[in-house]
């Protein structure tokens, strides 16, 4: 690897990084006022024009709050709970393809920051992992509410891990690899062959249940129940005040960014939209990608748009209708829609 | 057990269908229905709340507000210190000291005797309005504004420098 690449790739993640951030802070913005917008309200107005500056005055809040450990909490593991919650949301975003390459001079640039072949894979390792986040944190509060709140968060992440990985395979059946990059590629452009080439076309019932999976992973209504209010606890995170608690918030953030661009690129075409091949010849090769990776944003910021429409339409599932609906609906959907699937490839072979 | 008044209505929990079972129907439903508030809230239209600061609601007719000690037609304090309103205030919130009218004192109160001290606890007071009904001399009216908020208990204590309404010619 030559000097030049290591910088790009360092350039990119930082540039990645910031942007996660930048479009989580600006989430919870965007979250209270299109909140607002659906419940006849007005919204945060008082920080800046239409209160713009909201998210900093919420974060010099976070940062400068009294920060609270329990007394015979567990010191360390305490302060783990919450890194290890942001930080396996921000790794995520590793393996996303966020443009097709760019071609300066002599010089070509993924803009992705790497291309492993089990790309896939990676995104449910990490997702996996955000589980000790949130399990550490119970734990190590030494309160037996917060703990009760963590193992129920625990036991909802994992079995709609199950369904998830399950309706990925059936997207797997068709694509023939896990490298991320090469999915996004399959689905170039919009329509070819006589086909929508986006793989939402091609797998209805499988995206269908990813995205109800993606809410239950990222802790979001109408499967929030690891934050459950309806029980005056915050769950996993009562005992967590300060920038503690503004971390896993934040991370619940990070990770519905993630889980749009994740499902913006295996289902919805990624950096593809329609008649792409026309414009990147028209504005040449380095504008080109660039108006690609304002497509995969702007099919991220409908997905977040749609996480929240949901929250503030549909009410909250008692736990025994979400592990109901896990285990006794989605599994059974989702091997269906493999065995579905593997049928009418064979049949089209 | 027999109904009198044949009012009661037997609701049944019929199994759902298939269609409600699937839920998404109803959820698409749900959603159209936000998203029709989403766009009318977008350009400005649909907002039912009031931007408090810069407006305040009307209050209705009879809503009971802060107290005022009112003055008769040419000015004069009505209050004569009876001890009535104290006496009828189920919280125990009003106290008054009286005092005799001095000669050349006739033009700030009506009556010979007046309240030197008149003090309403606001931290007691419920709001009730019988202080209202109670006084003889139609001198206390529940007529004012939300009480302020403050910092200090003793400040919710309320003496006639802010319960006398405004000298009229002023």
């Amino acid at each position: 690897m030559e000097l030049s690449d290591i910088i790009v790739k360092v350039i990119l993640i930082v540039v990645i990084f910031l942007i996660s951030l930048v479009v989580a802070m600006y989430s919870t913005y965007a979250e209270r006022k299109i909140a607002a917008f659906f419940q006849d309200r007005v919204g945060p107005n008082r920080a800046g024009p239409f209160g713009i500056l909201q998210p900093m005055a919420d974060g010099a809040k976070m940062f400068m709050k009294e920060e609270i450990i329990p007394n015979r909490a567990s010191g360390l593991l305490f302060i783990v709970g919450p890194s290890l919650a942001i930080m396996t949301a921000c790794i995520g975003s590793a393996v996303i393809p966020w443009g097709q390459s760019m071609q300066i001079g002599s010089k070509v640039i993924d803009l992705q920051v790497t291309d492993i072949n089990v790309g896939i894979l990676y995104i449910f390792g990490v997702v996996s992992l955000g589980v000790y986040g949130i399990m550490i944190g119970g734990w190590a509060s030494n309160n037996k509410y917060s703990l009760l709140g963590a193992i129920r968060a625990a036991s909802q992440n994992i079995s709609y891990e199950i369904s998830m990985g399950l309706s990925i395979i059936a997207l797997l059946l068709i694509s023939g690899t896990l490298s991320l990059k090469e999915i996004a590629e399959q689905q170039h452009g919009f329509w070819a062959n006589g086909y929508f080439t986006w793989n939402f076309f091609k797998q209805p019932l499988g995206f269908l249940i990813f995205i109800v999976c993606a809410f239950a992973e990222t802790n979001r209504s109408p499967f929030d129940l690891p934050e459950c209010e309806t029980e005056l606890v915050g769950g996993y995170h009562t005992e967590y005040s300060s920038m503690k608690l503004g971390f896993y918030l934040f991370a619940e953030y990070i990770n519905m960014f993630i889980s749009s661009a994740v499902m913006a690129t295996l289902y919805f075409g990624g950096y593809n939209y329609p008649g792409m091949d026309w414009v990147t010849a028209h504005v040449g090769p380095v504008i080109g990608p660039i108006i690609g990776v304002v497509a995969l944003f702007i099919k991220i910021f409908a997905f977040i748009f749609f996480f929240m429409w949901v929250r503030w339409t549909i009410p909250r599932f008692r736990y025994d209708q979400l592990m109901n609906l896990g285990w006794r609906t989605l599994i059974p959907l989702a091997i269906a829609n493999i065995v579905l699937t593997g049928v009418i490839s064979y049949l089209l072979k | 057990m027999e109904s009198l008044s044949n009012k009661r209505k037997v609701l049944e929990a019929k199994p759902l269908t298939l269609m409600e079972k699937a839920y998404l129907p109803a959820i698409a439903k749900g959603m159209g229905i936000t998203m029709k508030h989403f766009i009318k809230n977008v350009f400005g239209k649909g907002e039912v709340t009031i931007r408090y600061p810069e407006q305040k609601r009307e209050f209705s007719e009879n809503f009971r507000g802060m107290h005022s000690l009112k003055r008769d037609e040419e000015g004069r304090e009505r209050c004569t210190a009876c001890g009535l309103c104290a006496l009828s205030c189920p919280a125990e919130a009003i106290t008054m000291t009286a005092a005799e009218r001095q000669a050349g004192e006739e033009h700030l109160y009506r009556e010979e005797k007046y309240a030197a001290v008149y003090e309403i606890n606001m931290l007691r007071c419920i709001f009730c309005g019988l202080c209202e009904e109670a006084c003889p001399k139609e001198a206390i009216y529940l007529d004012g504004d939300i009480v302020p908020t403050d910092f200090v208990r003793k400040d919710f204590i309320y003496g006639k420098d802010k319960l006398v309404e405004a000298p009229l010619n002023q």
